[in-house]
Parts: structure tokens; C-alpha cells; sequence
């Protein structure tokens, strides 16, 4: 089962539950995330760190890879990203990717 | 029932939601003045059959047969046209909507086009073969409702002996398949009582959302006010549950609350607006702006099986038009500085209530009708008026006095 209350770190694997879809919506030329009961419209940088959380990729190299695009302070970029994937893991619409326990 | 994404809901994130996640609702991007964009999500009650006989049903009071429901071709036909014109949530209802043969061939086909989907189900009927042959077809949400937290209550509620353990089944198998699960649960006079109890099973249960909904009165449950109606005392109690449970489990259930409007002084804004963000589909294929608005006689509905496509349907035909807006509104709405705020509340409570559709919404405290409803809804709270009209195929079936001995499976269901 998805896990709820995940707290969110550079050495996180986010990934987005089976029930959350990303998408991009052709007649209102914007993407939205798909949910229980809702439509949400994330903007740009949320997309693109969401096409980002494979359940492979940690944080820290998310973070890595869009400090190196956006030529910004490692550090500021850290700060964000963790923040805004808490607040969506937070709203459900991000799970962890779990170590195999077998 | 769920009055999705319409916003008399408590919990809903609306403009105010947070915003340190770069998201947005959709919906708040809106302008009110756009001419009227297709909706986000939309409801189809795939049939009217139900093994469950529940006093407040808010199926409509004359029910789809099942020789008029849209066969399978014709509801993948909807599918694919809602798909095309940019709706993007389906939400199969019903009736109960596993009672039709063909469900996981229309989830699968909804997956197909794209479209992301919600089984709002009473589970009753469900195996766990076929919740797992709805999981694998791509359906994303199971929203299964409750009419108690224990069976004696519960069962007596729904008219169907067994029903509250076959649901409390359903809902762990929903949770084993990784599916999120809602719990509906539809509140009234007889059992409140159970509110923080319900709670706990919802948490039980592992489900993400619980709607706590009031009962609505219209059709069917019109005729069971008397013995459904809550107290003021009752309704306040709740209150106070809902809002410490939503801050106790924040982050891990969601509670939607839907306030009971015969005692607020402010009417809903019913589905946001008639004809602003929703619209249903019937059994028989005819395109609602509420799933209750066949209970308004002298309302034509367009259906599926016209030579109109829905996109006409929901931007040009008469039943839409008739109340969209404000231009239709006669005082004390035409004036009132919250017309656009509540768009003169429920046109099937004005209706039901004082004859014309057209009407304020009794629910409003400037109505003329509200004083005379207020009290006479007061006095059959305190009633003790508690037998049940069933609500069934058979027109409906007086619950007996000695009802807890005389439960039996429902002979006019599904």
C-alpha cells in the first residue's frame, strides 16, 4: 500500500501513487494532476520536478540536475524542491518508493 | 453521493489552499464571465438498480427501468465524446453502478480514452475477483457508502440485512488492490450519533477521504424528512466532531463536510450553479445539470440519444439555460448583493418545497418560505416519527414497526 505521512529529504525517491495522474490537458493547453476528487493545475517548475519522481531518482540528484540546468545555487534549489514535494507528499498526490524488504 | 467538486464542502481547497506547492485549482481560474466551460468532471448514473433501499435515495423519484438505460455501446460512445470535449474525471454512479454486467468494460474504456475514474458503489454487489478486474481495467478511486459504523444501524438504514459487513469487506479489499478509498456517509436524526465512531472507521478502514454528508431533502428523501431530520442540538454536536477531526487527522484523512441547509440562513451554492461546472448523466442517457433536476416537472431534458451532441446540450439547450446565470431571478435574489455568491441556492429545493423552480431557495433566510420551513422542520426533529419509506422498485415499502426482526433481503432490487 501507498504510504501516507512521508517526510520528504535529499535522499527521498518520490514517486506519484498509482491513484495520481500527471497530465497534459489538450484542450486547456495546461497540465494537471488528476486525483480523488480533484483537478489541480501545477505550474511549470512543479512539472517539471514532477516528471522527475520516478521512484528511482532521489532527491539530492533532482536537485543536482536542476541546479546544473537553471546555473542556481545549489543550496536555494534544495530548499524549494523539498519544500513543495512535503507540501504535495503532504496532499497525497506524492508516495516514497519503498527498499525491497524481501 | 457526491457533489463532486461543487464547493459546499468545508474541505474543498479553493482559492485560499496553500499555495507554496506552485498548484492551482483549476476550477478558481475560471472566470465567471467565460461562456460556460465544459466540466472538469462528470457524473454518470450508469443504471438506477440498487439492492439498497436507503429513506433519503437521491435518485430521482420516478426511476430509469432498466430496458431504458444506454446499452454498453452507447455509454462508451459518451465516454469517448465527454473524453474529446476535455472532460477529464468520470464518476460511475448509479443506482448501484456494479449492478450493470458491463462496468469493467466501461472502466476499461474510459481508460482508454484517457479518462480518469471514480466507482462511487454501495459494494454490496462487488467480489473481489471484480474489484480486482475494475483495479486492472484502470479505475483510480472507490468511494463506498456507509449508513452507520455498526450493522444495526446500518443495515436497517439500507434496507439489506448483511450489508454493512459485505461493505467493511470491500473497503479493506479496496485498500489490498492500493486503490484509494472514500468513505461516503450520508448523516441524519437517526444516526448521528454514530458521527466520531464512523470516523474511526474511516481511519480503521485506512480510507483518505470522508465525506460527512447531511442528507439532502428532495425526491425521495422529502418524504422521509419527518423521521430523518436532525436536531439543531444534533447538527451543532456535529459541527464541533467534524472540525476537531479535521485537525486531529490532518494529513491523514481528508474530511469533506456537506452542511445541512434547512438550517443555515445562507442556501448552498448548489453544484456550483446551475449549469456553471456540472452536469449527469441519467441511466436513460438524459444530460442533467443535477442529478436530482428530473424532480422539476415542466424541465425538457436533452438526451444522448438526440440528434445534439453533449457539447450542445450543455452550452445551448433550454434546461441549462433556464436558470444559468442571474438573468432568470425574481426577488429577493434579483437584488441581493449574493446572487452571484450562491446563485439563489437549489432550484430542486425550490421547487420541491414551494411548487416553482424559479423560486428563492426556502434554505435562504430571505425567502418568504423560510420561517414557515424552519419550524416545521424543527418540530418533526423533535418528532418521533422514526419509520422508514423504503425507497425500492416497487414504489417504495413502509418499514415495519418490529423492523429490526423483520430485515430481509430486498425482493425489488437489482
Amino acid at each position: 500500500m501507498a504510504s501516507r505521512n512521508i517526510s520528504v529529504s535529499e535522499t527521498s525517491r518520490p514517486k506519484l501513487p498509482r491513484h495520481t495522474k500527471l497530465k497534459f490537458d489538450e484542450t486547456r493547453q495546461v497540465w494537471v494532476i488528476l486525483a480523488p476528487e480533484r483537478v489541480l493545475a501545477p505550474d511549470e517548475i512543479a512539472v517539471e520536478v514532477l516528471q522527475l519522481c520516478d521512484g528511482v531518482r532521489s532527491v539530492a540528484a533532482m536537485v543536482d540536475q536542476l541546479a546544473e540546468k537553471y546555473a542556481a545555487p545549489r543550496e536555494a534549489i534544495a530548499t524549494d524542491v523539498v519544500a513543495m514535494l512535503q507540501d504535495l507528499a503532504d496532499k497525497g498526490f506524492l508516495t516514497e518508493a519503498r527498499e525491497s524488504t524481501a | 453521493m457526491s457533489d463532486t467538486l461543487a464547493d459546499n464542502k468545508t474541505a474543498s481547497p479553493g482559492p485560499n489552499a496553500a499555495p507554496s506547492d506552485g498548484l492551482a485549482v483549476l476550477e478558481s481560474r475560471r472566470s465567471a464571465a467565460e461562456t460556460y466551460g465544459i466540466p472538469l468532471a462528470v457524473l454518470l448514473e450508469v443504471t438506477h438498480r440498487c439492492p439498497l433501499q436507503c429513506p433519503y435515495c437521491s435518485n430521482p423519484v420516478e426511476l430509469d427501468r432498466g430496458s431504458t438505460e444506454l446499452s454498453t455501446e452507447e455509454w462508451k460512445k459518451v465516454l469517448s465524446e465527454l473524453a474529446e470535449l476535455g472532460v477529464l474525471q468520470i464518476h460511475f454512479s448509479g443506482g448501484e453502478p456494479t449492478a450493470r454486467k458491463d462496468i469493467v468494460e466501461l472502466v476499461q474504456h474510459a481508460s482508454d480514452v484517457g479518462l480518469y475514474s471514480n466507482l462511487i458503489t454501495s459494494a454490496v454487489l462487488l467480489t473481489k475477483d471484480k474489484l480486482s478486474a475494475l483495479a486492472d481495467a484502470g479505475l483510480s478511486h472507490v468511494q463506498i457508502s456507509f449508513q452507520g459504523n455498526e450493522p444495526n444501524v446500518a443495515d436497517r438504514v439500507a434496507g439489506l440485512k448483511d450489508a454493512h459487513k459485505k461493505k467493511l469487506e470491500v473497503a479493506k479489499w479496496t485498500r489490498e488492490l492500493d486503490m484509494p478509498l472514500t468513505v461516503n456517509a450520508v448523516m441524519h436524526r437517526q444516526n448521528l450519533h454514530q458521527l466520531s465512531d464512523i470516523i474511526q472507521m474511516a481511519l480503521d478502514l485506512d480510507a483518505d477521504r470522508l465525506e460527512v454528508a447531511n442528507v439532502q431533502y428532495y425526491g425521495w428523501a422529502l418524504k422521509n424528512r419527518a423521521a430523518l431530520m436532525p436536531t439543531i442540538e444534533q447538527i451543532e454536536e456535529t459541527s464541533r466532531i467534524v472540525e476537531e477531526a479535521q485537525a486531529r487527522l490532518k494529513g491523514t484523512l481528508a474530511i469533506d463536510y456537506v452542511v445541512p441547509d434547512y438550517y443555515a440562513l445562507r442556501p448552498k451554492k448548489c453544484m456550483g450553479g446551475w449549469g456553471r461546472q456540472f452536469f449527469n448523466i441519467s441511466p436513460a442517457g438524459k444530460v442533467l445539470p443535477c442529478h436530482a433536476a428530473e424532480s422539476i416537472t415542466g424541465l425538457e431534458f436533452e438526451s444522448v440519444r438526440s440528434n445534439h451532441s453533449i457539447a450542445w446540450i450543455w452550452q445551448n439547450s433550454e434546461a441549462f439555460n433556464r436558470y444559468r446565470g442571474t438573468g432568470w431571478m425574481p426577488e429577493p435574489c434579483k437584488s441581493c448583493e449574493f446572487r452571484e455568491v450562491d446563485y439563489g441556492g437549489c432550484r430542486c429545493q425550490a421547487f420541491a418545497l414551494t411548487g416553482d423552480a424559479g423560486n428563492a431557495d426556502p434554505a435562504c433566510a430571505l425567502s418568504p418560505r423560510h420561517e414557515e420551513i424552519f419550524k416545521q422542520a424543527e418540530r418533526e426533529s423533535a418528532g418521533t416519527q422514526n419509520r422508514f419509506l423504503y425507497r425500492n422498485f416497487a414504489g417504495g415499502t413502509l418499514e415495519s414497526n418490529d423492523h429490526q426482526d423483520k430485515l430481509q433481503d430486498n425482493p425489488n432490487g437489482a
